[in-house]
């Protein structure tokens, strides 16, 4: 690599970062206060972006309406920030944080559909900036103007941002806040306020972001899981809450995938790499490393402690065998009654509903919340497909195998995984997700890239479709049966005392990081056998096996069931399996109506379905008796 | 005889800050040592080198005649440590029983099964315990909803499980009434003489500092001032000044 292709691309990758530290800035800060982990942040870049095409229409392509467009597109989103903030999350600050994110979730839906409804679903390329639209040459290689003017926003946010945040009453008690939010409560500061303009100022930042990139990047919508991804990356990597890290961090990340696009392809002792493909993988591979050298991120603060904990868990009930007997006789029955519909729904429902009580056991008794199970159901779907087409096993010996290679990844990731808590440890179960992901998507060869694997049929003695629902119902019963099993072994009773209580877990000769790193493999396992009998009753396997939305449709299943009972999550599964496919054939605006029902479910009962009817019956036999 | 836990020249500094410095001293079995001090003075610095939570810079910890310095808090309780907390560490989930039974189970190695159902094991000798403390009655009731005096005699049940020779009592009745810290003391006291348990805790509250240890060392900015007897250390001037005051 020349000197004057190192320096093109360090100043693409300083453009690039960008908007990454805008939205990531706002994200931090949004954290930092509310410990809200902001899934719709992606959305509101998207909004963002949107925005700007529609106002630079309506007010011409010259410099100032570009610009009028830019800056009221960004406003514009700040107040759907606030929006989100008054309608939703303020009623649930006392709720636990999973069900904060879950309607956060539910937001990324609902904003989703609403840009499909106004934008349509094709992609928007919006117009150069005006005035902006020649080349500078640099070193003899000619470089965008607008590069270079995003090159200069970035450290003016930041400037901006650090005055706002240094020299202001207002900033005194965001950071105030940010390392103790109850005591700033406690001092007689209004905090709806508080978090009403901290949610704006971030929104606007999110906005801002997404609009300076219109005349760069297509408005899509695929742009906010997309962008989520890389804001949570970037502010992890830069310590959740620290602006000045999320810049070091955009800055990290941004220069390290434009040199990865402008290394392209290398040969390495006769291998070939091709690190365009790799910027994911790169991206996604910093932050493992880290989070492990530097658990809290670049400037990050260990998280402060929370003085109002969440109630401690109730104590699990061990299913009843008659419950479970009965269910399995009508399960049995199904076939002989129903139609093929109802047959196919079934199986798979039983899939997601393995994939749901494998994330419940990892995030509930064990503690460790996962924003990236998919990868393991999606490795396990891949597994199966890749051992029946390229190494040619059969069908039968490609399921049993397909478990053990999801699992293997888990050895794998979760020994990273398991070296940290909380919020930054589910970031990283992202990042692993993304990495498969991505290596998935792009190793065109091998896994057939975006289109999949095809062909992924059963034997001939299970092709009907009667015949898998058994084979369904009973490897995912029994699936579903051992870890309930475990749960309530000396094992599952060491996972949930380490949940409770760390310190005194390790106090009495407890090697939890052990334990948890089984339990890990665990549920990878079992999440891969939940994807490989998904696999061959679809007959085909696509990267969205892998992707954040299958994560998201997980923790969607495991939060809506309720996380605090053992049968929520299966209840969790069935209700959002029937209800998407009930919606999608109904209607172009499925996720909308989807998120729209989780959000009057995460208002009305903030424990889940299963834990809010108990809690329903419970008030019915006070009121009797 | 030697001493179960013997301390020598431990050293620990944070950032040019003399947090402990040079601190000697023994503990006999069946022996109740008090450490106590000033806010600020190393005590929990001290503690926490004692228990694995903190390497020290220098020094050598002793457990009956082996050196513990940089071993992890589990290998530590392996080798026979029992401990307390400040503030009450236990398994909000699980019921009183269990998390005695968590203990028993950890101690004979058997937590590594994924399939026996827990709680079959080890339930007499947990109640057994239970009753020792007084808990017998709440056995069944959640950790999480216990009453907080409550809850620091589970946390002393399921100290006493692995049959410690050493306990480790971090404040031991911080944040209990007055009447119930005596007595709480008391009953550690007790079952430490019974079963030649040496221990080693700390604490603000004189009236059980004097009331119950053996003997009493006073730690001031890092450094051991003075040792002994209630009454000797009553009397030392060096302990007047630190807590009363004064020029020194």
């Amino acid at each position: 690599m020349t000197f004057a292709s190192f320096i093109i691309q360090l100043l693409n990758g300083l453009a690039a970062a960008a908007s990454l530290f805008l939205v990531s800035a706002g994200l931090s800060l949004i954290f930092g206060v509310t410990r809200i982990v902001n899934f719709a942040h992606g959305s509101l870049y998207m909004l963002g972006l949107y925005g700007a095409y529609s106002l630079i229409q309506a007010l011409g392509r010259t410099p100032l309406g570009f610009w009028s467009a830019v800056v009221l597109a960004a406003l514009a989103v700040g107040l759907v920030g606030v929006l989100i903030e008054v309608l939703v999350l303020r009623r649930i600050y006392k709720a636990p944080e999973l069900f904060q994110l879950l309607a956060t979730f539910a937001v990324v839906l609902v904003i989703k559909d609403i840009a499909l409804f106004a934008w349509g679903a094709e992609d928007l390329v919006g117009p150069r900036a005006p005035g902006l639209s020649m080349a500078v040459e640099i070193l003899g290689r000619r470089i965008p103007a607008y590069d270079l003017l995003l090159i200069a926003i970035g450290p003016v946010v930041l400037l901006a941002m650090w005055l706002l945040l240094t020299r202001t009453r207002w900033g005194a008690l965001v950071r105030a806040a940010t390392q103790d939010r109850e005591m700033v409560g406690a001092l007689g500061v209004d905090q709806a306020r508080l978090f009403t303009s901290v949610f704006f100022v971030g929104s606007v930042l999110a906005g801002l972001g997404g609009a300076l990139q219109i005349p760069r990047e297509p408005a899509n919508l695929e742009l906010d899981l997309a962008v989520i991804a890389d804001a949570f990356v970037v502010t992890v990597v830069g310590g959740l809450g620290s602006i000045g890290g999320a810049f070091l961090a955009a800055i990290l990340i941004g220069v390290a995938k434009a040199f990865c696009i402008g290394v392209g392809t290398v040969h390495w002792f006769g291998a070939e790499i091709v690190f365009s493909k790799l910027t994911l993988v790169v991206e996604f591979l910093i932050m493992a490393i880290v989070l492990v050298v530097r658990p809290f991120g670049l400037l990050g603060k260990p998280q402060a402690a929370q003085r109002l904990a969440a109630d401690p868990a109730p104590p699990l009930a061990v299913p009843s065998w008659t419950f479970a007997l009965v269910w399995l006789a009508l399960l049995i029955g199904v076939p002989v009654v129903a139609d093929r519909y109802v047959t196919i729904l079934l199986t798979d429902i039983f899939c997601f509903a393995l994939f749901a009580v494998s994330l419940h056991f990892i995030m509930g008794p064990a503690g460790m919340v996962s924003f990236g199970h998919a990868a393991y159901f999606g490795l396990g779907a891949y597994a199966a497909g890749l051992l029946l087409k390229r190494a040619g096993l059969p069908m039968e010996l490609a399921l049993v195998l397909a478990p053990l290679v999801a699992g293997a990844f888990a050895i794998v990731y979760g020994w990273f995984c398991v070296r940290l808590s909380g919020v930054y440890l589910a970031m990283l179960t992202l990042a692993f997700a993304q990495i498969s992901w991505s290596i998935v998507f792009q190793w065109d060869s091998f896994t057939g890239g975006s289109n999949g694997v095809f062909g992924v049929w059963p034997s001939p003695w299970l092709a009907s479709k009667t015949a898998y629902y058994y084979l369904a119902l009973a490897f995912c019963g029994a699936g579903i049966t051992l870890l309930w099993r475990v749960l309530f072994s000396p094992f599952g009773y060491a996972l949930r005392a380490g949940r409770d209580s760390p310190l005194r877990a390790e106090a009495i000769g407890i090697d939890l990081r052990g334990y948890q790193w089984m339990a890990f493999v665990l549920v990878g396992a079992l999440a891969g056998l939940a994807g490989a009998v998904y696999a061959f009753s679809k007959g085909s396997i696509s990267p969205s096996a892998i992707s954040i939305a299958q994560s998201t449709d997980g923790l969607i299943m495991v939060l809506l069931g309720g996380v605090e009972t053992l049968t929520g999550p299966l209840a969790g599964a069935a209700i959002f399996t029937w209800l998407r496919d009930e919606l999608a054939r109904r209607t172009e605006f499925w996720r909308a109506v989807m998120g729209l029902v989780i959000l009057a479910i995460v208002l009305l009962f903030p424990q889940g379905l299963v834990g809010g009817l108990k809690a329903l019956m419970q008030r019915r036999r006070e009121v009797h008796s | 005889m030697t001493a179960v836990l013997q301390v020598e020249g431990l050293h620990k500094s944070f950032g040019g800050v003399r947090a402990v410095a040079d601190v000697s001293f023994a503990v006999d079995a069946g022996e109740l040592l008090a450490l106590i001090g000033p806010n600020g003075a190393g005590k929990s610095t001290c503690f926490n080198m004692l228990n694995g939570q903190l390497v020290p810079d220098g020094g050598i910890v002793r457990l009956e005649g082996r050196d513990i310095v940089g071993m992890k808090p589990r290998q530590i309780w392996r080798r026979g440590v029992g401990r307390t907390f400040q503030i009450t560490a236990t398994f909000a989930s699980l019921s009183v029983r269990e998390n005695v039974q968590m203990a028993l189970y950890s101690h004979a190695g058997r937590l590594r099964s994924l399939l026996s159902r827990f709680g079959a094991a080890f339930a007499a000798e947990a109640d057994g315990l239970l009753d020792q403390v007084g808990m017998l009655d709440q056995a069944t009731r959640p950790c999480g909803v216990l009453a907080y005096g409550d809850l620091k005699r589970v946390e002393l049940a399921m100290a006493l499980a692995n049959q410690p020779r050493l306990l480790l009592m971090d404040e031991p009745t911080a944040g209990m009434a007055p009447r119930e810290r005596v007595a709480l003391m008391e009953l550690a006291a007790k079952l430490a003489r019974a079963q030649k348990i040496a221990v080693l805790f700390t604490e603000h509250d004189m009236d059980v500092v004097f009331s119950q240890a053996d003997r009493i060392i006073v730690l001031d900015r890092g450094q051991l001032i003075a040792g002994g007897t209630p009454p000797e250390v009553r009397a030392n001037p060096n302990v007047r000044a630190v807590y009363l005051g004064g020029t020194h």
